[in-house]
């Protein structure tokens, strides 16, 4: 007897695959694509728009391209909540994990150094000087 | 316009005779053996079983065959470093001129990890996983033979640069901006990229394919909490590897751009910033260094239980442990560069995050104590290589959490202190742990068991030359002596550097010997032969087949009850809890076609790389068209698997009966 953890991808499948059919799928894929579609549209119209604040345009922007990943995600990559998806979100958990380490550390790092290795005004002025 | 771009007679070299006499020995070597293949008549079976084979049995012994002659190299080049060393005190200058010293470095480190260290494990994890696993292939079979060909194609550009042209002089790491067009203007820097980013390319596959044979494809009822921890350590590395090895192609991308199309990305002028170039490699390396040791914790995991007759002291914490350091890896990176200007609290914060990681690794190293602790231990060759791991690696690891403290790391920062340091825990942790391996699944893999005494020798000279060697190094660091120089005014260093020499002579003393033992051991094979398929009572699916193990690896898939899942089922049979097997019911079963793509793939790559490294601008294009055209060839296949009959199941399991009842029960 085995439990639901001890279950190993090589087993049958205790449940069927009814829950994502050949016609449901192309369903998926369509309503994925028109949203899709909608918010490269928005983040066009959100560019060039009057009717938002300027400098508020840069974060609309980037909701929005968040917005699409999740878009992406959910209807071309698949990633649910089903008990057959952990593998997936934890994988995209650790990526995220490590982009957002590597990202923040250098940018932490980079901008450590910078202000520490960087000669004081004077002398730097007295550097491009020369 | 020259048809042959920078290539021409002067990339001999001439002027050197060392290298062009070793150079030429080398390629007249390679070609005698090419040569007797074709003439003899072996090309065809070559063709057939091997460089077209997709069985990851066949490729994990190509990986360590690869990894054993880069081993010599690499080794040749560490012997050679070390009798410059004890020569060049005072005012004399040794054998080798600055030129040349700095070559050998450089190669010695870039082929000692990724070209001895890397194929090693990969391919030990290539050989094994899919057995402990209990199933018939890796994920992605062809992909597979794609990786180990590409290894190869860095390995065959790397040496290259011996004959035709130089090699990098810029060290292993290639910071820039030495490693900048401005400061390395030949193609050493070229090759050392080039060689990389290709092997790099077929390493990143190699870790996708492993780690999705890892999370789909197990035995029937093994649970990621009944899997051997072997495999919990290589599903560790392999996510490191898709996580780490991107960054490392993308920096060496960049580095490219600036030498070939004149990009600022690492460059002293234009604003460009060296310094991102050695945060980066180390956001790769520290990771690496990981990738490298956690398959080795995981052959040791094996060894030490199999060899105690215990089952694995905290199996749980032992996986905990495994993914936290997989985790922690990635926090620790700045250590490496303490003094290139970071404030205290960038530092402090690297520091500690460095000694946490000690911490996961420290409990490992209980667990295999209290695993051997009770145990019947047998001293067999293997476990002998992990007590010595387990002491040698304890010291390295010391002197790491010693340079983990920043102020300490300024003082000793690129000196022998910090080499000592590094090969006290590459060679205590993932040599002794590919030799470990290796004399463990050696049976398995051909289906004879190992000399026991070369064996034991090759173990003694390795252990007593590595304090040999790199203990007086120690010594040196803290005396002040930096890393890589060809020749210093203290002739009080001079004594160091002589029992230093001594030490690498020692090792290889052990080398000879393994190479005594493999020679031994092949022509006492009939005595030897393992017929049971368990020679060493073991505990995990690898030994409930037969040695060596058919295309198939189990005509019937095992069914897993339990970790440890062959010793339990070998308990059970000897206690008659478990029913008498049944008459097996095969069935037949597709096993994937053999491919050429792997290697037409490598031999394009070659080709790229080269005709980029001596800028033949038509050839690399000829070159990326080729594997372009060879992967749509590929992908436009017909039939993918062939279909082994069950009479044929059913006749080798006739021929070959694996005895499972053990010599415990025999005994008993």
């Amino acid at each position: 007897m085995t439990t639901p953890e001890d279950r190993a991808p090589g087993e049958a499948e205790p449940f069927s695959e009814t829950g994502e059919g050949h016609g449901t799928g192309v369903l998926v894929y369509t309503i994925g694509l028109g949203v899709a579609v909608l918010l490269t549209a928005t983040s066009f119209w959100v560019a060039n728009t009057p009717a938002l604040w300027g400098p508020g345009v840069g974060l609309g922007l980037a909701v929005l391209a968040v917005a699409q990943m999740g878009v992406h995600l959910v209807f071309f990559l698949h990633i649910t909540t089903g008990p057959d998806n952990t593998n997936n979100v934890l994988a995209l958990a650790f990526g995220l994990l490590i982009v957002f380490v590597v990202m923040f550390g250098s940018l932490w790092i980079m901008n450590n150094l910078n202000e520490n290795m960087m000669p004081s005004p004077d002398l730097m002025n007295l550097h491009m000087q020369r | 316009m020259n048809l042959l771009g920078n290539l021409g007679w002067d990339a001999l070299p001439w002027s050197q005779p060392l290298p062009l006499i070793s150079g030429i020995a080398v390629f007249a070597i390679v070609i005698a053996i090419v040569a007797w293949i074709f003439v003899k008549g072996h090309f065809p079976y070559l063709w057939r079983e091997w460089i077209t084979s997709v069985d990851h049995k066949r490729i994990g012994i190509m990986y360590i065959m690869l990894a054993l002659i880069m081993l010599l190299r690499g080794f040749t080049d560490a012997i050679m470093m070390r009798l410059q060393q004890a020569m060049a005190a005072g005012g004399a200058q040794g054998y080798l001129p600055p030129d040349h010293f700095s070559q050998i470095f450089s190669a010695h480190g870039t082929i000692m990890i990724f070209f001895m260290a890397m194929p090693l494990l990969i391919g030990l994890m290539n050989f094994v996983l899919p057995l402990q696993l209990g199933i018939r292939d890796v994920a992605f079979p062809t992909l597979n033979s794609v990786s180990f060909w590409l290894t190869a194609s860095g390995v065959l550009l790397i040496n290259l640069s011996l004959l035709i042209g130089d090699f990098s002089k810029a060290g292993w790491v290639a910071y820039p901006p030495l490693s900048e067009l401005q400061f390395s203007p030949g193609v050493g820097v070229d090759y050392y990229l080039w060689a990389l980013q290709i092997s790099g390319v077929g390493t990143l596959m190699t870790g996708i394919n492993f780690v999705t044979t890892i999370l789909k494809l197990r035995a029937p009822g093994m649970g990621y909490m009944r899997m051997p921890v072997f495999c919990w350590t290589a599903l560790a590395t392999n996510l490191l590897i898709v996580a780490a090895f991107p960054v490392l192609t993308a920096t060496f991308a960049m580095l490219l751009l600036d030498r070939y199309l004149g990009f600022h990305f690492f460059t002293v002028d234009a604003g460009g910033n060296a310094m991102m170039y050695v945060n980066l490699f180390w956001v790769w390396g520290h990771p690496e260094v990981y990738i490298l040791v956690l398959p080795a914790f995981g052959i040791f995991s094996e060894v030490i239980a199999t060899f105690s007759g215990k089952p694995l002291f905290g199996y749980r914490s032992m996986v905990a442990a495994t993914m936290a350091i997989c985790i922690l890896s990635f926090l620790v990176w700045l250590h490496h560069f303490f003094t290139m200007g970071a404030s205290a609290n960038v530092n402090g914060f690297f520091g500690v995050m460095t000694m946490i990681i000690a911490v996961p690794t420290g409990v490992k190293v209980f667990n295999w104590l209290f695993t051997m602790y009770g145990g019947r231990v047998r001293y067999n060759t293997p476990i002998l290589w992990s007590i010595g791991f387990m002491i040698t690696f304890v010291i390295g690891g010391m002197t790491g959490v010693l340079m983990a403290v920043p102020p300490a790391d300024f003082q000793l920062h690129n000196s022998l202190f910090l080499v000592a340091h590094f090969h006290n825990v590459i060679i205590g942790g993932v040599v002794f742990g590919a030799m470990a391996g290796l004399n463990y699944w050696f049976p398995k893999a051909f289906g004879f068991t190992l000399h026991e005494g070369w064996g034991r020798a090759s173990f003694w000279c390795w252990l007593i030359g590595f304090y040999t060697a790199f203990m007086p190094l120690y010594a040196l660091g803290l005396m002040g002596m930096t890393r890589r120089m060809q020749h210093y005014d203290d002739v009080t260093w001079q004594p160091w550097l002589i029992v230093a020499a001594l030490g690498a002579f020692i090792i290889l003393a052990g080398v000879v010997c393994q190479i005594i033992q493999l020679v031994v051991s092949v022509r006492a094979r009939e005595q030897n032969r393992d017929l049971t398929g368990d020679p060493w009572n073991g505990r995990t699916l690898e030994w409930s087949t037969a040695s060596p193990p058919p295309p198939w690896n189990f005509a019937v898939l095992p069914q897993v009850e339990d970790k440890d899942a062959f010793w339990v089922w070998k308990e059970q049979q000897r206690t008659g809890q478990h029913a008498p097997v049944a008459p097996r019911d095969y069935e037949a079963i597709e096993m994937p076609k053999n491919s050429p793509a792997g290697f037409i793939i490598a031999f394009f790559a070659v080709m790229a790389g080269f005709a980029m490294i001596w800028h033949i601008w038509w050839m690399a294009g000829i070159g990326v068209l080729g594997i372009f055209a060879t992967m749509l060839a590929y992908a436009f296949r017909h039939e993918e698997e062939t279909e082994i009959p069950a009479g044929e199941l059913a006749r080798f399991d006739r021929e070959h009966p694996v005895r499972h009842e053990s010599e415990a029960e025999a005994a008993a």
